[in-house]
C-alpha cells in the first residue's frame, strides 16, 4: 500500500505522521507550505527576525512511533488474578499480584456492575476519578471533555488538582498583583517584541525554558533567546541547577541554595532602597503598603537589616555578587524570569513559596513593572499573536461547549489531590482553599471537608492516565490508599502501564490520539491560560487525522465512556445521538473557524495556520498599567478589562500591594503568608534539625526529555539519552545530578548505582557527577514513567523506577496554603551494592 | 549533481536531542532498501550528541556536539572493502549492507567512531545524510529538518547560495580533527575549546571588582579583557595544554600574577586585590 500521511497534534506540538501498511513509519514536525498564512517578522535596529516555517516541536513529539508500538502499551482488558467481586477482593495484593486478559464485554460489564452496586449501596458520591496531565491531546477524546463528561453526568466526588507547577505564584503572588485568572502568571502579550526592543539585561530566576517549553510550544521559543543574545541582551541564571536555557544563552550562574530566594529578593530590595535606585515615582502612583515593606527590609521593626551580607549566609552566595546583581539589575532595564510562563520554576515548589514569589513581583514594581522592557517574562510565551480567532482550548469546557445539554456534576463533595490518600485512610480531614482558583481569589479561602456531612466516603477509584505516584508527594501514601479496602474497586484507563496501572482490580486499555480523531489547537489550553498557543511561534489549528488502527484491542477514551454510559442507561444523555465526528464538527462550527477554512478542506489538509493582523499594533504586556492607561490587551479574563477600572490591576487596591488586603481581610494573623511578604526558613531546609541527618537538598524539576510520566522508558531512545537515564547492569536507571565534592565525599562515582533516602523512601538511580549543581544539591527529575519496587506492593519499599516523589514531603507549603512543596526535601545518599 | 555536506553551528545547540530521536524514528527497525537495513531499537546513534561540559562550579559551560558521519572525500572506512563501502557522486559516503556484509573492520577504521556494528544484520551502519529522502526529493535530512534553532546546516556545497556554503564562506567552521585529513564534509562552527575564568574581589572593601584589566600572555598569544559587574573575567578558545601568565591590575592595589596551564577549562576561583 502506497504511504499516506496524517496531521495531528501532541503536547510538544503538531506533527506529520507517515504511514504504510497501517503502521507509521515516520514522525516528522509540521512543517509549513506556501498556501499556509505567512509568519510575523519583528525588526530591531534593522535586523528582521521571523520564526522558521515549521513546527519547532519538542524532543518527546517525535517519539510518537516508538511510544505507540511502546512495550509498555496495555493491549486489552485485564483483571487481576486475585479480585473476585463477588468474592474475596484481596485489596492488599493491590500492586504485587499479577492479571488474567478478559473480553471487553467482561471487562465493561464488570466495571458497570461495580459502579452500579456501589452507586445504590453507597450513592454517586462513593466513587472518585481523576485524570493525570496530558498523556494524550485533544479538545474532545481526553480528558477535560470524554473523561470529564461522562464522570459529571453520573455524579462523582471529584479530585480538586492542585496548581501543580505554579504553587507559589498561584497561592502568593495572586494577592500582589491580581492575575488569579491566570492561577498567578502575567498576561505575557507581545512581550517578545518588547525584549527585543527595550530590554538590557534578561534575570531567569528558577527559569528553564529550554526545558518547560512554555508549557506545550516544544522549542518554538529556543530561537528567541538566540535572538536575544544576537541583539546582546545578556542573561543571567539564579538556580541551583546549571539549566539547560543557562547551557544555551547563560552568561552567569548564581547557584543559591533551595528554599532561600526571599533571603536573595530582600537582600536586592535593601541595596535599591539603601542605594536610591528604584523607582520611586512608580511606587509612589502604583503600588501599596510600601512603607511597611521598607520598614521590614530595613531592619527597623525587627532589628535585623536584610543586607546582602544577612542574605549571604542564608543563600550561600556571597555579598558582593547579591549587591553587584542588584546594581546590574537596577541600572539596566531588566526583564525577570521567575518560570516558563512569567511564573512557575521550581522555587516555587517550596516551603513558604508564596513569599518568594510575591517577593519577585515586588522586585519588579521596585523597577516600574510595565515600563517598555521591564516585564515578568519566561522567554517563552508572548510573540506577535492575532487573538482574534476564536478556537476552544482544551480546557475551556469540551463537550460542554456544543452539547444541547451541558454535563454539570450535581456532587458537592471533594477530594484534594495532595491529600486524597490521607481523605481515605483517615478520613476526616479538611483543608482550605479550592484547588484551581482561577475565577476569584475568595476560591482560596473555600473550606473543605471530607467527607461532606451526609455523604458517603469513596469506596472507588476509577483511575485515569498519567502518574501522580511520581508527580505528587510523599507518594507511598498513595500505595497504601490502593491497597486498603476501603476502596472497594479499582479501575485504571490508560494508553500504557503506569506507575498506578498495577494498582487496579480491572485494567482498560484507550487507544493514544493517533489512534483516533479529534480537533484541537497546538499548545492551547484556554481557560486559566488564555492565550497560551502564544508559547509557539504560529497558531496551529488542528484537525487530528487518526492515523493507524488502535493498537491491540484498545480503544478511544470517548468510545470506552460510551459503552459504559450504555450499561448505565445514560448513552443517549452522553452522545446526544453524536458520533465523534459530528462533534469534531460542532466544535469547527462552535470556533472562528468556518470564517477562515472549509470543514472539508480542513479534515483533508489537517491544520490550519492563523493568519497574523495586517498592520499589526503590539499591546505589551501591563503597558497599559505603567501608563496608567485602561487594559488594552486581549486578555478578555481580566474582570476589570472594559469596566471604569479598567485601568488598575485585579487587586483591592486595584495596584502592586506590598501588603495584600486580601490576606489582611482573610487571614490577618497567618504569620506564614502574612499580608506582607518575609523569609521564613524553610521547614525543610538547611537550618532544619533534619538537615543533621540528611544534609543533601534534593531538587526535583520538571523533566527535560518527557513530559511528566508520559514518555520517559515507554521510548527506548530517551532511555539511552545519557542526561535522562542511564544503562547500569542491565538496569535503566533515572539520573540524579551530584556535585563532585558531594560524590567524592561518599565514594561515588559517575556511573554509580546509588540510593537516595530518607525516613519517607528510599529510590535507586544513576549517579550523573557535573559541576552544573552546586555542592549540597542532588537534582532528579519528578516524572518517572515506571514504579518498580524492589519488593512488589510493598509500600515503602526501595523503588528501582526513579520515582523521586516518595522521598518528597507531603507537608502544605504552609498552615493555609495547600500547595505541595517537593522541592523542600532532605535526602542523603550512598552506593547501592544490591 | 548537487554536492552534500553540513555545518554544525555548536553555538546554536541547546541540546534538545531532536536530531537524535528524528535520526531513531527514520531508520530504527525500518529498512530503506537499497540504501539501509534497519537499525536495532537501540545500541546506535547515527546522529549522535556528545555532551561537553567545562570548567568548575560555579563556572561552567555546556555545549553539545553533533556527531553525524563526517562524509569524508577520503574515507578511512573504504578501504579494502571492495565496493562494501562507497562514495556516491554527490559525496555522500554509503555502506552496501550486502557488500560489506562481514566487514566488522569499518567500524575501527573510522576515527570519528561513527560507524556502529549491526550484529543481527551483520554489517556496519552509519549515517547516509538520509540519502533515501534526498533521492526521493527532500531538501533535508530528517536531523535537519527537526533541529529548531539552525544548529545543522545543510545544502549543496558546489551552490555558493545554499544555506551550507554561506555557514563555510564565514571561515569560522572548521573541521573536527583536521589531523586526520579525511576531507571531512561535515564542519563545525564554535567548537568548544579551553577557557580560563576567574572573579576579582577588591580585598579591602570585599565588593566584585569591576573594570579590572586583566591580561593572558602565552606562547603565542597576548588577549587583555576587563572584569565585569560581577568581578568576572574570562578568556575563551585558548589551546590545550599550554601555559600561560595571567596579570590582574587596578590602580592603587598590588598586581596579582598566575601561571596557569590550560590541561582543562579552569576557573580560577577568587582573585583578591
Amino acid at each position: 500500500m502506497a504511504e499516506q500521511t496524517f496531521v495531528n497534534c501532541t503536547a510538544g506540538g503538531p506533527i506529520r505522521v507517515h504511514v504504510e501498511n497501517g503502521k507509521i513509519t515516520r514522525v516528522r514536525p509540521l512543517i509549513f507550505d506556501d498556501t499556509d498564512a505567512a509568519s510575523w517578522t519583528i525588526e530591531v535596529d534593522g535586523k528582521e527576525y521571523t520564526p522558521p516555517r515549521k513546527a519547532c516541536v519538542a524532543g518527546f513529539s517525535l517519539t510518537e512511533r516508538a511510544r505507540v508500538y511502546s512495550d509498555d502499551r496495555i493491549l486489552y482488558p485485564m483483571k487481576r488474578v486475585d479480585f473476585d467481586p463477588k468474592g474475596d477482593r484481596n485489596p492488599q495484593n493491590r500492586g504485587k499480584s499479577g492479571y488474567v486478559r478478559i473480553s471487553w464485554d467482561e471487562a465493561l460489564d464488570l466495571v458497570a456492575g461495580e459502579m452500579k452496586r456501589i452507586r445504590t449501596e453507597y450513592g454517586p458520591e462513593a466513587i472518585t476519578s481523576r485524570a493525570g496531565s496530558h498523556h494524550n491531546w485533544g479538545n474532545l477524546g481526553y480528558r477535560s471533555a470524554a473523561w470529564a463528561r461522562f464522570f459529571n453526568l453520573i455524579g462523582f466526588t471529584d479530585i480538586l488538582d492542585n496548581p501543580d507547577s505554579w504553587e507559589g505564584w498561584h497561592w502568593g503572588a495572586t494577592h500582589t498583583y491580581g492575575f488569579y485568572w491566570r492561577l498567578g502568571n502575567p498576561e505575557h502579550y507581545d512581550l517578545l517584541e518588547d525584549a527585543l526592543r527595550d530590554t538590557e539585561l534578561l534575570i531567569s530566576w528558577s527559569n528553564d525554558p529550554d526545558s518547560t517549553h512554555g508549557i506545550y510550544g516544544g522549542n518554538d521559543s529556543a530561537i528567541w533567546r538566540l535572538w536575544l543574545r544576537d541583539q546582546g541582551k545578556k542573561t543571567i541564571f539564579i538556580d541551583p541547577f546549571h539549566n539547560y536555557t543557562a547551557a544555551h544563552v547563560g552568561e552567569k550562574w548564581i547557584a543559591y541554595r533551595p528554599g532561600t530566594t526571599a533571603a536573595m529578593a530582600l537582600a536586592i530590595a535593601h541595596v535599591w532602597m539603601t542605594e536610591g535606585t528604584y523607582d520611586e515615582a512608580y511606587v509612589a502612583a502604583r503600588t501599596v503598603g510600601f512603607e511597611d515593606f521598607q520598614r521590614y527590609v530595613l531592619g527597623e521593626d525587627d532589628g535585623v537589616p536584610k543586607t546582602p551580607a544577612w542574605a549571604a549566609e542564608i543563600c550561600d552566595v556571597p555579598a558582593r555578587t547579591i549587591t553587584a546583581l542588584a546594581r546590574e539589575w537596577a541600572s539596566h532595564r531588566t526583564s525577570l524570569a521567575g518560570g516558563t510562563k512569567g511564573g512557575e520554576g521550581g522555587a516555587c515548589r517550596q516551603a513558604y513559596a508564596t513569599e518568594s514569589a510575591r517577593l519577585m513581583v515586588m522586585l519588579q514594581a521596585m523597577q516600574g513593572l510595565g515600563k517598555p522592557g521591564v516585564s515578568i517574562w519566561g522567554t517563552a510565551n508572548g510573540p506577535p499573536y492575532n487573538h482574534t480567532l476564536e478556537f476552544p482550548g482544551y480546557a475551556q469546557g469540551g463537550f460542554n461547549l456544543i452539547a444541547e445539554k451541558p454535563a454539570v456534576n450535581p456532587i458537592k463533595q471533594r477530594l484534594y489531590r495532595l491529600t486524597a490518600p490521607d481523605a481515605i485512610l483517615n478520613p476526616p480531614i479538611s483543608w482550605m482553599g479550592e484547588g484551581f482558583c482561577g475565577n476569584s481569589i475568595e476560591q482560596q479561602f473555600t473550606k473543605f471537608t471530607y467527607p461532606l456531612p451526609g455523604h458517603s466516603e469513596v469506596k472507588m477509584f476509577y483511575r485515569y492516565g498519567g502518574a501522580f505516584l511520581s508527580t505528587m508527594v510523599d507518594t507511598s501514601k498513595w500505595v497504601r490508599m490502593y491497597q486498603s479496602p476501603k476502596l472497594e474497586f479499582v479501575v485504571n484507563q490508560d494508553c500504557w502501564w503506569c506507575t498506578e496501572t498495577r494498582m487496579a482490580d480491572v485494567i482498560l486499555p484507550a487507544c493514544t490520539n493517533l489512534e483516533r480523531d479529534d480537533i484541537s489547537e497546538w499548545a492551547s489550553s484556554g481557560g486559566y491560560s488564555l492565550h497560551a498557543s502564544g508559547s509557539a511561534n504560529h497558531r496551529v489549528i488542528v484537525y487530528q487525522q487518526k492515523c493507524v488502527a488502535p493498537v491491540g484491542e484498545s480503544k478511544s477514551d470517548y468510545d470506552i465512556f460510551v459503552e459504559l454510559a450504555d450499561r448505565l442507561g445514560v448513552k443517549q444523555e452522553f452522545t446526544e445521538g453524536n458520533t465523534m465526528d459530528q462533534w469534531i464538527k460542532k466544535m469547527y462550527d462552535w470556533s472562528d473557524m468556518p470564517k477562515y477554512m472549509d470543514f472539508e478542506k480542513f479534515k483533508e489538509k489537517g491544520y490550519f495556520v492563523v493568519p497574523q493582523i495586517e498592520n499589526y499594533k503590539p499591546t505589551p504586556s501591563l503597558r497599559w498599567f505603567y501608563e496608567g492607561r485602561p487594559c488594552d490587551t486581549p486578555d478578555t479574563s481580566n474582570p476589570k478589562r472594559a469596566t471604569d477600572k479598567a485601568h488598575e490591576l485585579a487587586t483591592p487596591s486595584g495596584k502592586v500591594e506590598f501588603v495584600s488586603q486580601t490576606l489582611l481581610a482573610h487571614t490577618p494573623d497567618d504569620d506564614e503568608r502574612a499580608p506582607l511578604p518575609k523569609y521564613i526558613p524553610s521547614w525543610e531546609g538547611h537550618t532544619s534539625e533534619l538537615f543533621k541527618k540528611y544534609p543533601l537538598q534534593l531538587i526535583s524539576p520538571h523533566p527535560r526529555f518527557s513530559f511528566h510520566s508520559h514518555h520517559d522508558t515507554r521510548v527506548p531512545w530517551l532511555s539511552e539519552i545519557p542526561e535522562h537515564r542511564m544503562w547500569i547492569d542491565g538496569y535503566n536507571y533515572q539520573i540524579c545530578r551530584i556535585h563532585p565534592e558531594d560524590a567524592e565525599a561518599r565514594g561515588i562515582k559517575h556511573g554509580d548505582v546509588i540510593k537516595l533516602y530518607n525516613d519517607r523512601a528510599s529510590v535507586l538511580l544513576a549517579a550523573y557527577v557535573t559541576e552544573r549543581v552546586r555542592p549540597g544539591v542532588v537534582h532528579s527529575y519528578e516524572g518517572a514513567s515506571r514504579y518498580d519496587p524492589i519488593e512488589p506492593g510493598k509500600a515503602g519499599s526501595t523503588d528501582r523506577g526513579g520515582c523521586v516523589n516518595l522521598l518528597t514531603p507531603g507537608r502544605m507549603m504552609s498552615k493555609n496554603v495547600p500547595g505541595m512543596a517537593p522541592n523542600s526535601c532532605l535526602v542523603e545518599m550512598a552506593k547501592w551494592e544490591g | 549533481m548537487a554536492r552534500y555536506g553540513m555545518v554544525v553551528d555548536v553555538t546554536r545547540c541547546n541540546g534538545c536531542y531532536n536530531c537524535f530521536l528524528a535520526c531513531k524514528d527514520e531508520h530504527c527497525e525500518q529498512a530503506h532498501p537499497g540504501y539501509t537495513a534497519p537499525q536495532p531499537m537501540t545500541g546506535q546513534a547515527w546522529m549522535k550528541i556528545v555532551p561537553k561540559e567545562r570548567g568548575q562550579f560555579p563556572k561552567v559551560k555546556q555545549d553539545y556536539i553533533a556527531m553525524p558521519c563526517m562524509h569524508c572525500d577520503a574515507p578511512a572506512c573504504a578501504s579494502g572493502t571492495n565496493g562494501g563501502v562507497y562514495k556516491r557522486a554527490d559525496g555522500i559516503v554509503m555502506i552496501d549492507p550486502q557488500r560489506a556484509a562481514g566487514q566488522q573492520e569499518i567500524v575501527t577504521k573510522c576515527p570519528y567512531r561513527v560507524i556502529y556494528w549491526n550484529e543481527q544484520e551483520n554489517v556496519g551502519q552509519k549515517c547516509t545524510f538520509c540519502a533515501h529522502l534526498l533521492d526521493a526529493g527532500w531538501k533535508e535530512p530528517r536531523c535537519v529538518e527537526a533541529c529548531p534553532t539552525g544548529t545543522l546546516i545543510f545544502g549543496d556545497l558546489d551552490d555558493p547560495e545554499s544555506p551550507v556554503s554561506k555557514a563555510l564562506a564565514s571561515g569560522r567552521a572548521e573541521v573536527l580533527h583536521p589531523e586526520y585529513g579525511l576531507g571531512e564534509k561535515v564542519r563545525f562552527i564554535g567548537l568548544p575549546k579551553n577557557f580560563v575564568a576567574g572573579s576579582v574581589v577588591f580585598g579591602d572593601t570585599d565588593e566584585c571588582a569591576t573594570g579590572v584589566t586583566v591580561t593572558l600572555v602565552g606562547e603565542d598569544h597576548t588577549k587583555t579583557t576587563q572584569t565585569d559587574a560581577f568581578g568576572d573575567f574570562e578568556f575563551e578558545d585558548l589551546p590545550a595544554n599550554k601555559w600561560f601568565k595571567i596579570t590582574v591590575s587596578a590602580p592603587s592595589c598590588d598586581t596579582q600574577e598566575l601561571e596557569v596551564r590550560t590541561t582543562s577549562s579552569l576557573y580560577l576561583g577568587d582573585i583578591v586585590l
